[in-house]
């Protein structure tokens, strides 16, 4: 079974990449373009995970996160935070957002895979 | 000196015919777009005299050149039995007024010897190969050299 | 990584986006139009460039971007105040950004010169702090396999808190996660399942596993497993040979006193919270009705081939409709037949389908006023003068080709004035203006052309010094009688510039005449007025699309012809009395008391001679830049109608006095004719520039 992913990104570049690794990995991708048009696609796209930006527009990354975590859809999901800090205080802001874990920009496509899989279970 | 014609089925290049100033010539087939018959041009100002002036090919703006004036012979009377040879030079479209246009002719590659050099008039160099026709021969048309990039302008 | 060409180049296309909004960003910032959103917009865009930079390795951008951010985080945290000196340094640091984007796109090496002190100067704002380079370690998860050797067996014991299942976490997932590493043996612990149900807590967790593993060399692997969660439980790991359990620091859970209710007490983040200024209240924050309108105003990437497609195939349709048109009034057919109304709805809508499709093609010139900006601030430096520049207009919307076209011209036109119009602070202070400088770029839209100005506050043009070098460089004869306008169009000839030695700006041998040719080469036009002591303005008049055209259809020596009509000022069907002869066979027209040269299209477009007289023919009152006015000698006219044009570069070439050909509803092309172009090269105007040159519109670009 192929899971799904939701990728949350501002960056067009990062959205592509993410895409990429992700689709070669065998998952199937939907991409939002900010925090507001994630939350929005979270709703209906029945995501097994979600992958989101920390830094966007309109609504940031901890905010997809709490609306996610305080929702009545799938809250459970697990949450990967895409970031380009890897500061303590990062994580425990993602952590108390309701965060799953963090993936560091640049990541690496295995990787990126490998947890993907394991929060999956695939 | 060659294969039998057989032997190269496979490879064949295809020419198609044409008469230009009273001699036989040809074009190979992929340089050519279409083929019609001649219609009325739009005079350019300031042009040289092999070229007639510009048609509307389909919305383009398509010149339109005395294929024969070019090769050194007399121009050509343009009548509505002359043929306009819609050719690709390159990146451009160019169309060739000829007197008219035969046939396909299919020959394997190396039929087509090169033009012996004895002489260094237009026509000559226009034609770096000849294919033997029967008792006869035409001559291929080499449009790059006959028609280099008029491309004064860079921008 | 993923390093494909095609990302690398959606790369570069989004860092344009980026650099785009960035310079908009730190625009808004120094004009003070700046609120929250706009620092975080800024913030955002080179946040966006490192984060995508980092995934191609560039690292010079990388690293550059990464101090950038690091301000901007401040400025944003209310912790740096945005004055005009920081402000300064973020608009070089844009630049250099900028440079950077460019010189990885082009795969040359930054320009460490250039780089190295916006750097410093960053970096000064930040304080001891500096930048922190451990942040941007690439955070690899290297697992070591170096030495096969006897499997290890590992005892493993998981209690995972409350928090680990509100983060998205399952038990079940990191057992399998276990399971794949090697053998395993699972044991789940009830007993902290409490015995009653009151007081239990559904969303926390009561079981606890025991798992034996046997496999992994280390216990990286099974560390990894935890990776996230190490905090969120009670985990335990060890060797069962060496008994040695490996120390997982569990500070997280014992610090956090919110934890007991996660979700329910993190109130909803909004970013922009964060920047907690003491300031006064600020004007309120944009409605975010307003941000939801941006947020639909998506836009669509689409190969810019297909709408030259749907140009194309529009411009088609028009010159159908006009075929149609034509053939039914041949038709002889009754007036009142409902034909002709459905015609007419036909045309409307086929206009309106145009309309649509060069909209598609429209931008607005702001990107490239705002480039302008860094060209004026390098310029203005490079010259040690103090020169503002005010654009107005940004909004207006030409043909994205016009946009692209007009940066040189512009550009040079911007160092120019900065360079030789606008005076050193002492001389200004001298003349008693302002010791800065002010150089306006204003773009408007006006009757179906786009006019871009540029205007500044300098010395004016010295007119007898710009005659003095033109006769020096044998521009003009040396007893020339020129018009002030005359003189200031000598700027435009080839071959001809007014800096009297090269400067670093000026240095790039181009002149004005190259700028000229562009903008004519854009079916544009440009002129000049300029008042001594007061300043000069060079306004700029191009279509509003390269597409279509106005046109007058006129006969010429048996031919159909096209002329502009914005060049046009009038027609005229000359009398006896108009004319006034002058040697042989030339005529001047008399027109309000003034004397206007007669130009014979036929005769500059080498066509037979008309051999009609003067008095049956139409002339057309033509305004150019180089010779004032002029009158056009035409057999007739015909009609005025929007023509669609075509160039004529792609199959045949340039010719001398025509910009293009269009196609009639005969379906027979019809040349454009370029006004200007055979002015220019009418002998008995313009000594110098006349027909000894092959070519009098060649581009020399």
């Amino acid at each position: 079974m192929s899971a799904h992913i939701l990728a949350i990104d501002d960056s067009r570049t990062i959205r592509t990449l993410l895409t990429v690794a992700l689709e070669n990995a065998g998952f199937t991708v939907t991409t939002a373009v900010d925090g507001v048009d994630g939350v929005d696609k979270f709703q209906d796209a029945q995501a097994d995970l979600v992958i989101t930006d920390v830094n966007m527009p309109n609504k940031d990354g901890f905010g997809v996160i709490e609306d996610i975590r305080s929702g009545d859809v799938n809250r459970a999901v697990p949450v990967l935070v895409l970031t380009t800090e890897s500061g303590a205080a990062l994580k425990e802001r993602a952590r108390k957002a309701g965060a799953t874990g963090w993936i560091v920009k640049p990541f690496d496509d295995a990787s990126l895979v490998s947890v993907i899989k394991r929060l999956t279970g695939t | 000196m060659s294969l039998p014609e057989e032997a190269n089925q496979s490879k064949q290049l295809e020419f198609v015919t044409l008469v230009a100033g009273g001699q036989n010539f040809c074009i190979e087939i992929t340089q050519i777009r279409e083929i019609r018959r001649w219609s009325p041009v739009t005079i350019l100002p300031h042009s040289p005299s092999h070229v007639l002036g510009v048609i509307n090919l389909r919305g383009a703006v398509i010149p339109i050149i005395d294929l024969a004036e070019k090769l050194g012979f007399a121009k050509i009377e343009p009548s509505e039995r002359h043929v306009i040879i819609i050719s690709a030079i390159e990146e451009r479209i160019v169309g060739l007024l000829v007197e008219s246009v035969s046939e396909i002719l299919g020959v394997s590659p190396d039929m087509v010897r090169e033009t012996p050099r004895n002489s260094e008039d237009p026509t000559t160099r226009a034609t770096p190969g000849i294919i033997p026709v029967g008792d006869d021969m035409t001559k291929v048309i080499n449009l790059a050299a006959l028609l280099p990039d008029q491309g004064q302008v860079a921008a | 990584m993923m390093t494909d060409g095609s990302i690398l180049d959606a790369f570069f296309e989004e860092c344009e986006d980026l650099l785009v909004a960035l310079t908009e960003g730190l625009s808004d910032m120094r004009d003070g139009q700046a609120d929250d959103e706009t620092v975080n917009a800024v913030f955002r865009a080179v946040h966006s460039i490192k984060g995508a930079a980092g995934a191609f390795s560039l690292e010079d951008l990388v690293g550059f971007a990464h101090t950038f951010e690091t301000v901007l985080d401040e400025v944003r945290g209310g912790r740096l105040d945005a004055d005009e000196n920081l402000l300064r340094v973020l608009q070089r640091a844009g630049d250099v950004l900028s440079d950077l984007v460019d010189a990885a796109r082009n795969d040359t090496p930054a320009d460490q010169d250039q780089v190295a002190p916006v750097l410093d100067d960053l970096k000064s704002f930040l304080g001891d702090e500096g930048v922190v380079e451990e942040e941007f370690v690439f955070e690899a998860l290297t697992l070591s396999f170096d030495e096969p050797a006897a499997p290890n067996r590992y005892h493993v014991t998981f209690s995972p808190g409350k928090e680990f299942y509100a983060t998205g976490n399952d038990p079940l997932l990191i057992i399998r996660a276990l399971q794949e590493l090697g053998n395993t043996t699972v044991e789940i612990d009830t007993s902290g399942i409490p015995d009653t149900f009151e007081g239990y807590d559904w969303a926390s967790g009561y079981l606890s596993w025991k798992i034996d593993l046997e496999g992994p060399q280390n216990d990286l692997p099974i560390l990894e497993v935890f990776q996230f969660v190490e905090d969120l439980c009670d985990l335990k790991v060890s060797n069962i040979e060496t008994d040695d359990p490996a120390d997982i620091p569990v500070p997280f859970i014992a610090d956090e006193p919110e934890q007991v209710e996660p979700s329910d007490t993190v109130a909803p983040i909004e970013i922009a919270s964060e920047a907690t200024t003491p300031e006064p209240p600020k004007p309120q924050k944009k409605p975010t009705t307003e941000k939801q309108a941006k947020r639909s105003n998506a836009t669509l990437r689409v190969d810019p081939e297909r709408v030259d497609r749907l140009i194309n195939a529009v411009g088609e349709l028009i010159i159908n409709q006009s075929v149609i048109s034509q053939r039914l009034e041949e038709a002889a057919l009754p007036n009142s037949s409902d034909l002709f109304a459905d015609l007419d709805d036909y045309k409307l809508l086929a206009r309106e389908i145009q309309e649509g499709v060069m909209a598609i093609r429209a931008q607005p010139v702001k990107p490239l006023f705002q480039r302008m900006m860094r060209i004026a601030r390098e310029a203005a430096d490079a010259t040690s003068k103090d020169v503002t520049l005010l654009t107005e207009g940004e909004g207006t919307e030409v043909d994205k080709i016009v946009v692209e076209r007009l940066a040189d011209p512009l550009t040079h036109m911007i160092r120019n004035a900065i360079d030789h119009g606008i005076e050193t602070p002492d001389d200004r202070e001298a003349a008693g203006k302002k010791r800065d400088g002010v150089l306006r770029l204003t773009a408007s839209q006006r009757s179906g052309s786009i006019v871009i100005e540029i205007i500044d506050d300098g010395a004016g043009l010295n007119r007898p010094r710009i005659k003095e070098i033109a006769i020096e460089k044998g521009v003009i004869a040396p007893d020339a009688q020129l018009s002030d306008q005359e003189i200031d169009h000598l700027l435009f000839a080839p071959g001809f510039s007014t800096a009297k030695e090269v400067t670093n700006l000026s240095g790039r041998g181009v002149g004005m005449d190259v700028v000229k040719t562009a903008i004519t080469a854009l079916g544009g036009r440009i002129a000049i007025s300029s008042v001594r002591g007061e300043g000069t303005t060079f306004s700029i008049t191009l279509p509003l699309t390269l597409a279509v055209m106005d046109g007058m259809i006129i006969f010429v020596g048996g031919q159909t012809m096209v002329v502009p009509i914005t060049s046009i000022l009038e027609t005229i069907r000359p009398t006896d009395a108009d004319l006034s002869p002058i040697g042989l066979s030339s005529h001047l027209l008399r027109i309000r008391g003034d004397y206007v040269p007669i130009i014979d299209l036929a005769d500059r477009l080498g066509t037979p001679p008309c051999k009609k007289a003067l008095t049956d023919r139409v002339l057309l009152l033509i305004q150019t830049e180089t010779v004032a006015q002029c009158a056009l000698v035409v057999d007739d006219i015909f009609d005025q109608r929007q023509v669609v044009v075509k160039s004529m570069q792609g199959n045949y070439g340039e010719i001398a006095g025509i910009s293009g050909a269009t196609i009639l509803g005969d379906g027979k092309i019809a040349l454009i004719i370029d006004p200007e172009a055979i002015a220019a090269s009418a002998p008995s105007l313009q000594g110098q520039n006349a027909m000894q040159q092959e070519d009098p519109i060649h581009v020399t670009s």
